[in-house]
């Protein structure tokens, strides 16, 4: 009965005006337009009474802008600013996103004036230093996957993958094997890769892994076919279940023999960096997300960086620039023009300078030894939370698992409880929800990637969380879950609503 | 369910009307596995489908589905009250249908399922 009662308060609450919800410290910010309608002056300022222009002009046009001071703009954003929650509030587990801490070491560098004052179009020989941090970087990312090209200048993610690509099909083109078209794609991908894919003009061909959760060579070999049309293949290892792709060397000559490019998908390169090199395991491109394993800002505090490393059969087609280093021991941009075989340019100058210094310092400050020691402690993190809650929900795929773990809802369905009210009650609990309804080969996925900066006392407190949604659930307690979180700024959302209704603008 | 339509794994149901056409929509086993439904992309009529080609797209808010043609044809209606009201898919099999596609091979009926069969291949999965 509480929790109906609380419900219902919610629902009124949700009903009443915004503007007359700020009670205590808990603000409501209305947006500037509509603070600043007030006669009072801001950034227009009232004429002078008695004043005459001698021109006959007025003395100065209205600006139209809402009319508020300085405190008045610093606090909106300010207050605005307590509301996003981030890594540096909280525990963030969520799954195929590696959202680790960003140390401040990384900032503090980064900010140097040698890195964080020059410019782009400065003269080579003033950046001298730049240049070869960037050159160590991308010698750097070369070891660490055995792919020993390196091109820095992707600017997140999903331009890597795009450059990635793009990069093989160069080599096709100029190789006389513009002819194949398709790539292969395991169904529990990472969406962008298909999107990918599809951007360059490839047609897709899913590789089935419902069963095992994994790729196998049986339907890596269902999939190739006599492997003619075969441009390459797009593979996440460890995949989006959390699990090592065990027969991928396997997978990887044969594509080779049929003439295909192994495009591996570097979300997950948290779990193996340090340990093992991809290059190793036979994969041709592959790109690195900086603002994943390499500790630095994620999300809209980024930017991104997604650098590929390709090995020495499609090193002539990276895109450019590269950075390179003269027999005199001077650092160069190699340009547009200097290398005929390239696949072009992707982006403006050189990529996300400030990103390669905050990777760099990381790499630097953990060493060798401090890198394997990452990829190992953020397995067994995910592999603790693994063993802890493995009786309280159910497991699709057997561990042990890689740097996350993937739950259902399988077990708490039946009572009307899905991931989705679990995923808000974390929202309650002060806790960013796992990534939810992903991968899409299970039915109501839960994946947790703790990474390997949370403490034990963290862990643990998420997994008493957890384990109080399971036994309540089996308790029959379950009305609390529809009405969470209640204490966050916003409660339940109408999220239906949001994607067929969006208000994307502001309107008077 | 009705027990007069066919089934196909990719939980799309067809109702045959006179002999040569098949009326399309999703089953509720996949309303059900993709929750509230946000939008949905009808194809245009007139265009020709192989058979197994995605004819559709179903958004929902946690995932975009694509809706396959287990029948090669050409697409003669749309149901374009899906597109103000997407949430009609779930209503009932006379309202929530998406295509109706004139067959090509009526032999490739053969080999899709009929309700018990699906019934049990449902029962089967997760």
């Amino acid at each position: 009965m509480v929790a109906e009662k609380k419900i219902a308060l919610v629902q009124e609450q949700n009903s009443m005006n915004i503007m007359d919800q700020t009670r205590g410290l808990n603000y409501e910010e209305n947006l500037l337009w509509e603070k600043g309608h007030g006669d009072h002056p801001g950034v227009d300022l009232p004429t002078p009474k008695g004043m005459k222009s001698r021109t006959g002009l007025p003395v100065r046009d209205k600006v139209g802008l809402p009319q508020l001071s300085e405190p008045q703009v610093l606090r909106h954003f300010v207050r605005l600013s307590t509301k996003n929650y981030s890594i540096d509030h909280g525990f963030f587990p969520l799954g195929s996103c590696t959202m680790k801490h960003n140390p401040r070491l990384n900032e503090k560098i980064a900010r140097l004036p040698g890195f964080g004052g020059i410019h782009p179009m400065q003269p080579e020989s003033t950046v001298q230093g730049a240049l070869r941090a960037m050159y160590e970087l991308q010698e750097i990312l070369g070891e660490l996957t055995n792919l020993r090209g390196v091109c820095l200048t992707p600017a997140a993610g999903a331009h890597g993958e795009l450059a990635g690509l793009m990069t093989i099909r160069r080599a096709h083109e100029m190789n006389g094997q513009g002819h194949r078209k398709i790539v292969l794609v395991p169904d529990s991908a990472h969406g962008t890769n298909p999107a990918t894919a599809a951007m360059c003009g490839y047609a897709l061909r899913v590789i089935p892994t419902k069963e095992s959760g994994r790729v196998t060579v049986e339907a890596f070999k269902a999939a190739l076919g006599d492997g003619k049309d075969v441009a390459g293949m797009m593979v996440t290892n460890p995949n989006t279940c959390g699990l090592f792709e065990r027969d991928i060397i396997e997978c990887a000559d044969l594509l080779h023999k049929a003439g295909g490019y192994f495009y591996c998908d570097g979300a997950n390169f948290n779990a193996l960096v340090g340990k093992i090199r991809p290059g190793d395991f036979g994969v041709d491109v592959m790109h690195i997300n900086l603002h994943k394993t390499f500790s630095t800002p994620h999300g809209g505090g980024g930017p991104g960086s997604g650098p590929i490393c390709v090995n020495e059969k499609l090193r002539p087609y990276l895109p450019m620039p590269l950075v390179v280093k003269k027999p005199d021991d001077t650092y160069h941009l190699e340009d547009d023009g200097e290398r005929t075989t390239t696949m072009g340019r992707l982006k403006g100058f050189q990529g996300q300078f400030g990103m390669h210094i905050r990777a760099l310092t990381y790499i630097l400050s953990h060493g060798a030894d401090g890198l394997k020691q990452v990829s190992e402690d953020a397995v067994l993190n995910a592999n603790y939370i693994l063993s802890q809650l493995k009786e309280d929900f159910y497991v699709p795929f057997d561990g042990p698992c890689m740097h996350e773990c993937l739950l259902t809802d399988k077990l708490q369905k039946d009572s009307g409880i899905t991931t989705l009210d679990i995923a808000k009650t974390l929202i309650e609990h002060g806790m960013h929800p796992m990534t939810i309804f992903f991968p899409l080969v299970v039915s109501g996925a839960m994946l947790i990637e703790p990474t390997e900066t949370e403490s034990k006392e963290t862990l643990d407190h998420f997994v008493t969380v957890m384990k109080s949604v399971a036994s309540d659930v089996k308790a029959g307690d379950v009305e609390k879950f529809h009405g969470y979180p209640l204490s966050a700024p916003r409660r339940r959302l109408d999220e239906t609503k949001a994607a067929r209704e969006p208000v994307l603008r502001w309107k008077e | 369910m009705p027990d007069n339509l066919k089934y196909t794994q990719e939980h799309e149901w067809l109702k045959i009307e006179d002999g040569n056409v098949a009326v399309l929509g999703i089953t509720p086993y996949a309303q059900d596995a993709l929750g509230d439904l946000v939008f949905v992309e009808l194809p245009e009529v007139g265009r020709k489908l192989t058979k197994g080609e995605h004819f559709a797209v179903v958004e929902s808010v946690k995932t975009a589905a694509e809706v396959y043609t287990p029948v090669a044809g050409e697409v003669i209606a749309v149901n374009d009250n899906l597109s103000g009201d997407p949430e009609l898919i779930k209503k009932s099999f006379e309202e929530g249908w998406i295509a109706k596609i004139k067959l090509e091979n009526p032999s490739d009926l053969e080999g899709l399922m009929d309700r018990a069969a699906y019934d049990k291949f449902t029962s089967s999965l997760d």
